[in-house]
Parts: C-alpha cells; sequence; structure tokens
C-alpha cells in the first residue's frame, strides 16, 4: 500500500511536470508556426505604414536601452550601498521595499508615469516609456548586484583597503570585477524582461505606425502595437502580430538564454 | 572622490523609496476626486457606466450592447446619442465628447475588483497542485542533468511575454476551454487557466529553491528509517519548507492579481459581475489597459482610484510573503 501510494505520488509529480512542459512546447509550436508562415524578411525592412514591423523593433529596443541606461547605474548604484556602504535598519528596508518594487503591478508603473510624465507634458513620448520600464528595472538590477556582491569574499576587500586603496577604488576596481559575471547576466535577463513588456507602456509611450527616433512623441512600440494588431479583425493584422510576437519571443528567449550561459561558462 | 560615490549610492538607493512613495501619493492625489465622490462605496459599487466605446481586444459584439444596458435610465438617452455619434467619429473627437457627459457618470469599482480577484483565486486553484509536483519533480526525483534541463525549460516558460500568452490563450487555448466547459470563449475561466499556466513556473522555481534547503541529513535519516519517496517528501521536506512554499505562493498571488496583457485578451472586457465561471468580465488591470487612453476628468480619476487599490492590495500581499513568509524560511 505505501509503494503504491509513494508509486501514484511519483507518478503525478512527474505528470506536472510533463504538463510545464507540454505548455511550454505548445506555445513554441504554436508561434513558430503562425510566426513562421506570416514572417518573411521584408518585415524588417518596412515600417507598420507599410505592413513592415522595422519602427517597431527598432523603438523597442530604443525604449528598453534608454530603459537600461537609466535603470542600470541607479540599480548598481542602489545595490552597491546595500551591500558596500549601508549598515542597519536603512540598508535592509531599501533591500525590501525593492523586492516590493519589483514585484509591484507594471500597469499601476505604467499608471504612475502617465501621472508625472504624461499629463505634465501634455502627451505620451518615448521618454515616459523609458522611465516606465526603467522603474521597472532598477530593482531587479539592485537585486542582482546586491546578491553578487555578497558572494564576493571579505579577503579581497580586506586585501585591497590594506594596500592603501579608498574604499571606493576597491568597490570599483576589485569587488565589481569579481561580480563582473553574476552581474551582467542578472542584466541580461532584466533587459529581457522589460524588452517584452506591454503594460507600462499602454499609455506612456503607446505606439506608433511611422519611424520615429523623436522620444518626445509617441513612439514606436513592437509589444504595444502586437496588442494593437492582435485585435483588429482584418486577418492580415493578426498575421502581422503573431510575426511580431514570433520575433520578440525569439528575442528574449535569446537575450534570457545567452545570460544563462554567460554563468554557465564561468562556472 | 570617496564622498561623491558614496553619496551617489546613497541616493539611488533612497530612489527605491522615493519611487514607491510617490507612486502611492500620486495615485492618491488623481484618485482624490473618484474618493471624494464616490468614497469607500466605490468599492461595492457594480455600475460602471462609460459613454465611451471601449477599444475592446476582443472580437466579442456583446460588449457594445451590454454597456447600453449598464447605462442608468436618465443617461441612456445621452448615452444612445453619444454612441451613435462616436460610431462616425475618429479617435480625437473622443476625449471632447467624454467630458460633456462625465459629471453624470457613476463609476464603482466592484465589477473589476471581483474580477481581479476571481481570475488570481482560478489561476492559484490551477497552477498550484501542478506548481508542486514540478517543484518536487525537479527537488527530489529527476535526476540531475534531467532536472537541469527541465529546470531551464520551466523558467523558459516564464520568460516568455505576457502579451504571447494572451494571444496563444485567445486563438488556442480559449476554444479548447470553452469545447471543455461551455460558455464564451472569452470568461474568467479561460483567463483564469492562462494566468495559472503564467504563474506556473514561477510558482515551481519558488517552491523548488526551498525545498532545496531541506538538510540532506533529515532525508538520509528518515529513507534510512525505511520510508518510501512519497513519504520523505510529505513528512519530512513540506514540514521543513512550509513556510518558503507559502510565501512562494503569496509572491505568485500577487503576481497573478497585477498582470495586465495576458489578462486582457481573455475575460472580455465587460462591466458586468459574472454570473457563472464561464462568464466574461473585467478585471482592475484590464479595465485600466482598455480605458486610461480614452478616459478625462472622473472617469480617469476612477481609473486612478483602483490602480490605487490594486497597488496597495498587492503591496500588502507581498509584504505579507516577504516579511512573515520568507523572512522565516531563511
Amino acid at each position: 500500500m505505501r509503494l503504491l501510494v509513494n508509486k501514484i505520488f511519483l507518478a503525478l509529480s512527474i505528470f506536472s511536470a510533463l504538463i510545464g512542459l507540454a505548455f511550454l512546447a505548445w506555445i513554441l509550436i504554436t508561434l513558430f508556426l503562425k510566426g513562421l508562415s506570416s514572417f518573411h524578411f521584408s518585415l524588417f525592412l518596412n515600417d507598420l505604414v507599410d505592413g513592415g514591423l522595422r519602427n517597431l523593433i527598432i523603438g523597442q529596443f530604443i525604449l528598453a536601452g534608454l530603459a537600461s541606461a537609466i535603470g542600470i547605474p541607479l540599480g548598481m548604484a542602489a545595490g552597491i550601498y546595500i551591500q558596500e556602504y549601508g549598515q542597519g535598519r536603512y540598508a535592509a528596508a531599501i533591500r525590501d521595499l525593492s523586492d516590493i518594487m519589483m514585484s509591484a503591478p507594471s500597469i499601476v508603473i505604467g499608471a504612475f508615469v502617465y501621472a508625472i510624465i504624461v499629463v505634465p507634458m501634455g502627451g505620451t513620448s518615448g521618454y515616459a516609456g523609458a522611465v516606465a520600464l526603467a522603474i521597472m528595472m532598477i530593482p531587479v538590477v539592485i537585486n542582482t548586484t546586491d546578491s553578487m556582491l555578497s558572494l564576493v569574499p571579505r579577503e579581497l576587500r580586506e586585501a585591497g583597503i590594506a594596500l592603501g586603496a579608498s574604499k571606493y577604488k576597491v568597490i570599483i576596481d576589485i569587488v565589481i570585477k569579481a561580480a563582473k559575471v553574476g552581474i551582467m547576466t542578472g542584466i541580461l535577463l532584466a533587459f529581457a524582461r522589460i524588452i517584452g513588456e506591454t503594460a507600462p507602456l499602454l499609455f506612456t509611450s503607446e505606439t506608433s505606425n511611422y519611424f520615429s527616433l523623436d522620444l518626445t512623441e509617441s513612439f514606436p512600440s513592437l509589444t504595444v502595437s502586437i496588442y494593437d494588431l492582435a485585435n483588429e479583425p482584418e486577418e492580415s493584422s493578426r498575421d502581422l502580430a503573431w510575426a511580431a510576437s514570433f520575433i520578440l519571443t525569439v528575442l528574449v528567449l535569446i537575450i534570457n538564454l545567452s545570460g544563462r550561459f554567460i554563468t554557465r561558462n564561468k562556472k | 572622490m570617496e564622498k561623491i560615490f558614496q553619496k551617489l549610492s546613497f541616493s539611488s538607493a533612497s530612489l527605491v523609496f522615493v519611487i514607491l512613495l510617490g507612486i502611492f501619493i500620486t495615485l492618491f492625489v488623481a484618485a482624490k476626486p473618484a474618493i471624494d465622490t464616490f468614497g469607500l462605496g466605490f468599492i461595492t459599487n457594480p455600475d460602471w457606466n462609460k459613454e465611451v466605446t471601449l477599444e475592446t481586444p476582443t472580437t466579442t459584439s456583446e460588449v457594445e450592447v451590454i454597456e447600453e444596458d449598464v447605462s442608468d435610465d436618465d443617461d441612456a438617452m445621452i448615452a444612445d446619442e453619444d454612441d451613435m455619434m462616436l460610431e462616425d467619429e475618429d479617435d480625437m473627437m473622443l476625449d471632447d465628447e467624454d467630458d460633456e457627459t462625465l459629471t453624470k457618470t457613476i463609476y464603482g469599482g466592484l465589477v473589476p475588483i471581483v474580477g481581479t480577484l476571481l481570475t488570481t483565486i482560478i489561476a492559484l486553484a490551477f497552477a498550484l497542485p501542478i506548481a508542486m509536483g514540478i517543484a518536487v519533480f525537479l527537488a527530489e526525483i529527476a535526476p540531475k542533468n534531467i532536472s537541469n534541463i527541465v529546470g531551464i525549460a520551466i523558467e523558459l516558460l516564464a520568460a516568455i511575454p505576457s502579451i504571447i500568452f494572451g494571444m496563444w490563450g485567445l486563438y488556442y487555448f480559449a476554444p479548447i476551454v470553452s469545447d471543455l466547459f461551455g460558455g464564451y470563449q472569452v470568461s474568467l475561466l479561460t483567463a483564469g487557466l492562462v494566468l495559472g499556466v503564467m504563474i506556473l513556473p514561477f510558482m515551481a522555481a519558488i517552491t523548488r529553491d526551498s525545498m532545496n534547503t531541506t538538510p540532506n541529513v533529515l532525508k538520509e535519516s528518515a529513507y534510512a528509517l525505511g520510508a518510501t519517496k512519497f513519504e520523505v517528501i510529505k513528512d519530512i521536506i513540506f514540514p521543513y519548507s512550509k513556510v518558503g512554499i507559502i510565501g512562494s505562493i503569496i509572491l505568485a498571488l500577487g503576481r497573478a492579481l497585477g498582470e495586465t496583457m495576458a489578462v486582457a485578451f481573455l475575460i472580455g472586457s465587460i462591466f458586468v459581475l459574472p454570473q457563472k465561471i464561464t462568464d466574461p468580465t473585467i478585471s482592475i488591470p484590464v479595465a485600466m489597459a482598455n480605458n486610461f487612453g480614452e478616459a478625462s476628468g472622473l472617469g480617469e480619476s476612477a481609473l486612478f482610484y483602483l490602480a490605487l487599490i490594486l497597488f496597495v492590495i498587492s503591496f500588502a500581499i507581498i509584504s505579507l510573503a516577504k516579511f512573515y513568509f520568507l523572512k522565516k524560511a531563511k
């Protein structure tokens, strides 16, 4: 009897792992079939007005890139503070708050940026979108920096200080260098996360059918356009949405996997 | 230089605090008109009147019909006129039309609040057993190399953007669910299930991590006493990692509450209380996603009110998980 219960339990557990894998396979296969059938290289050459995706892909990268330019330095600096400078309650509180911020609903962050940037500026803009994504990114970077720096052995820091280096020199030249790979991985994963975000962009950057580098106006976004296209009744729009989803997913998975690959090599 | 660097890192850290506080204050200020007008009754009021035709994500044609039904009798005339006019006009005109009628409109948050809670409950009910199974498989059953590969696959599932889950759910998953359970393809049930698939990998990963913290000595002693794998998991690993597992469930819950895109495709986006599990309705994030662009005045403020409610709920839930359960687990 005990052995039977054991068998059933193990079977159920393996079965649930199979369910998880089945969902992954189902989604990926759907994406590949639907995406590839409407995929064409001219998608990369034309803008959305002409039935292509060029402006959207570039726009999404610019938004995520700008968000990284804001979010990575701030997040790393905050992570360094928590791990290297902060002592006692304040640093611990910031760490907890950053964890909470990481789980804050992305649409609420969109609404926040809408209220503080879009309304005063009088309209949606690329800047607003980038800020919303940066707010999503900061806590992830903080978390990575914090935990990676905590892995750096104390002796390294002491050796640096014993040689007469000032604390910030030790942090920049020794501690960060030692934790570089881990932090890079975390940043790549954070980037993969924000580049696939839709909700915070819906009413901050919106999207645009035209190629644009002007960050003060509505800015082309791949994810927001997928949402718009998928809701249009025409078959052609939906096909385009599938092609765009396919490209987006491939991008996200490549960035994600390469992040993991870096760590793997290091080990 | 040293001082500057320290100051910089200190201010960056404080930024987290400032942003969180900023979100709370901003939402509160923006929601103030709605809070003043509707008070706490907002939470229990099921009427959400809106003359503007929503940009609904689905192909459902019920949306417009039901929206008119919802309109109060006093507003019915205006609403009808408005709808007729709007059909001919483009987006630019929507805002202008909005302002005239908004003063006569009542907003209540009950429907999106109920929709949010119900989809989350369905998602949890669906994801919980499967996630536990996966976690057990990864932590205890599978050989190391298989566990690694499956683990990465599950984490990739977590990396897929939520909008993809939405599209896949709408076009491939929902038809199957509605065949099995009847009802509309866009409904609480399909939205909840797709949400469940989304939080599944997240939940499994954290649960696996807390299971892995069980000391090997404990497990080995139990095996040595002749316990089966099931008994070891039930009597040793579960009690040991219980707090961590509960924490992971609550974190997944927080994530499910705030999820927008996957649900937006599938919930139907109508402000009607669902009678059955297969009825379409709306959730807070979806209400915001679909109506924010067109809303102004009191309507916009009511959406901020919803956002504030969502933020407070998820803040409370995540704090509970972080401070109570996950702290203990460490």
